[in-house]
């Protein structure tokens, strides 16, 4: 057995805001991710997943336990755990190259030598003819597609999404997806994405991890074992959209009942 | 690598010339018409003005129509002085004076609001990120800021005496606490996630500073400078007429105390034509430093 990319010990997460009282996010979480593995976090809305994707990425720390990243505890950023949000966030100052070559430019690679690189990875995102363009000129997928280019660019061993589809019409995110589990095959690192969607889910997991409402915790973990590309029509993918329906169900009622309570 | 399935658009530079000088032919065409409305514009005022004169509602000695205040320009440039040393008047200067004088009064402009900007950003930054200078003197600031610029004008004299400095000093005022103030709050409206990249890419304070926070406020910054402005144009011209002793607030205000109502309306003339033109060229600053603000938003 490999050592886990990412393994999470006993995490707990508590917003202290001023004047509120403590608020419990995420209660004694444990579960690891293996290398080149693509995890999908299911959960209700509130229920701490992206809090958990902003600690894996050493933005936020942890209240209680232990993250680890190959073997070593986290204490702050890293492009090797490279995040991605709904938005593109992508500087509307630079071109869409210079928004790749960014984390280079950080680096102090030299011009020639980020720009040879970036330029690599658009090509493969399919993005080679708008190298120049400005942020604003492009789509919301052909953007999300530069986002995943600018993290992919440093190489990461772990990539994590929040939500990253979330923001874009149904056509183009059923390609954007595709083409998610394309370079996570080419790159060989391990993905973590946060999602609401069950079809999401089982259309990209390798292991669903599924929360609990807050305090978010693992209520089940359900590997996929469906052949890619996944049959969206089959018997088996049914019985796994009904199986997670029933799992979140409950959640969604505890989530709102507590929303409605407060 | 199936590329066909994530293709989701070609871009539009890759079609043929015909659309981009149809753009280019479109865009004479607008800017022509701007140019027309206007002359008709401005035309349509002088002739209300004309139209009044020649009616004898209006006293060409009190309120000279253009005709008038343009007709003698060479005996009206008499009055501009060739140096920019105080007290020397109508030394006959002709149009090199009118010149030299426009010069001095636009240098003064701007000087105070690149001396303003750039220390508002910096102050305002310190500011935003020290704890305990905001504390210091965040007080003073919030009281500071909201006395007009000409107040400072008795104060200016004091400290620097006559010259340009004074005249400098007030345009500086006019943008500073504006800025410093405004640079705060843009600091804290750079959304997050521009901040979460350049961390996670490893990035430190100074580069985040450099890189991310001041490209994502200098556009709204530039544009509360340009709506400064027209407050810098007045000012300054009461600095000239006060504490400096040259420029044309200075003329403005020989010509007041002469009673000569052709020079007061040919400077004022000067004044707009100035003030126009140099929102035009703060304007193409904007194009070209901050290309990628769209240039209908935030203004024109």
């Amino acid at each position: 057995m490999p050592r886990p990319a990412v393994s999470i010990r006993n995490v707990g997460k508590t917003w202290d805001v001023e004047g509120r009282p403590p608020l419990r996010a995420i209660d004694d979480l444990s579960f690891d991710v293996a290398p080149g593995e693509f995890v999908v976090l299911l959960g209700p809305s509130g229920c701490g997943k992206s809090s958990l994707l902003y600690m894996i990425a050493g933005l936020e720390g942890v209240s209680n336990g232990v993250i680890e990243d190959d073997g070593l505890a986290i204490s702050g950023p890293s492009p090797e755990r490279g995040l991605i949000f709904q938005e593109a966030s992508l500087f509307p100052w630079l071109t869409i190259l210079d928004n790749v070559a960014f984390g280079l430019a950080i680096r102090a690679e030299l011009p020639e030598r980020r720009r040879e690189k970036a330029r690599e990875i658009l090509r493969r995102v399919g993005l080679g003819d708008v190298l120049d363009k400005k942020p604003d000129e492009l789509s919301g997928g052909m953007r999300q597609r530069a986002a995943f280019a600018r993290a992919l660019v440093m190489q990461p061993r772990v990539l994590m999404m929040d939500e990253p589809f979330a923001a874009l019409d149904v056509q183009t995110r059923a390609k954007l997806q595709d083409f998610l589990l394309q370079i996570w095959q080419d790159s060989g690192a391990s993905v973590l994405l946060v999602t609401h969607s069950i079809d999401e889910a089982i259309s990209l997991a390798d292991r669903v991890i599924v929360f609990t409402a807050r305090p978010g915790r693992v209520k089940q973990i359900v590997p996929i074992d469906l052949p890619r590309p996944r049959p969206t029509r089959s018997p088996r993918y049914h019985e796994y959209r009904d199986y997670f329906t029933v799992l979140l169900a409950a959640e969604v009622d505890k989530a709102f009942a507590e929303q409605s309570g407060l | 690598m199936t590329t066909d399935t994530v293709a989701v658009g070609a871009p539009a530079a890759d079609l043929p010339l015909p659309p981009k000088t149809r753009r280019n032919w479109r865009k004479a065409r607008r800017q022509l018409a701007a140019l027309g409305w206007g002359v008709v514009s401005i035309g349509l005022f002088a002739a209300i003005w004309e139209a009044l004169w020649s009616f004898e509602k209006v006293n060409p000695l009190l309120l000279p129509p253009p005709h008038l205040f343009l007709q003698d320009i060479p005996g009206t440039l008499k009055f501009f002085d060739r140096s920019n040393r105080v007290g020397s008047v109508a030394s006959g200067g002709g149009v090199g004076a009118l010149g030299i004088t426009m010069f001095w009064t636009t240098f003064r402009v701007f000087t105070g609001l690149a001396l303003g900007f750039v220390s508002g950003v910096a102050v305002g930054a310190a500011l935003h990120y020290v704890r305990w200078l905001r504390n210091l003197l965040m007080p003073t600031v919030l009281l500071l800021a909201p006395i007009s610029p000409v107040a400072w004008l008795p104060v200016a004299i004091f400290v620097f005496g006559i010259g340009d400095v004074p005249a400098i000093f007030l345009v500086f005022i006019t943008v500073f606490f504006t800025i410093v103030l405004s640079t705060g709050a843009q600091i804290e409206s750079v959304p997050v996630n521009y901040i979460h990249v350049a961390r996670i890419m490893g990035a430190t304070q100074t580069q985040l500073f450099w890189r991310v926070i001041l490209p994502s406020i200098l556009p709204s910054l530039f544009m509360t400078l340009r709506l400064n402005l027209f407050g810098a144009w007045m000012v300054v011209l009461i600095a000239e007429t006060v504490g400096v002793g040259t420029g044309l607030g200075q003329i403005i205000s020989m010509a007041r105390a002469t009673f000569n109502a052709k020079l007061v309306f040919f400077t004022m003339a000067v004044i707009g034509a100035l003030g126009f033109l140099s929102d035009w060229g703060l304007r193409q600053i904007q194009r070209r430093m901050l290309w990628w603000v769209a240039p209908n938003r935030g203004g024109v």
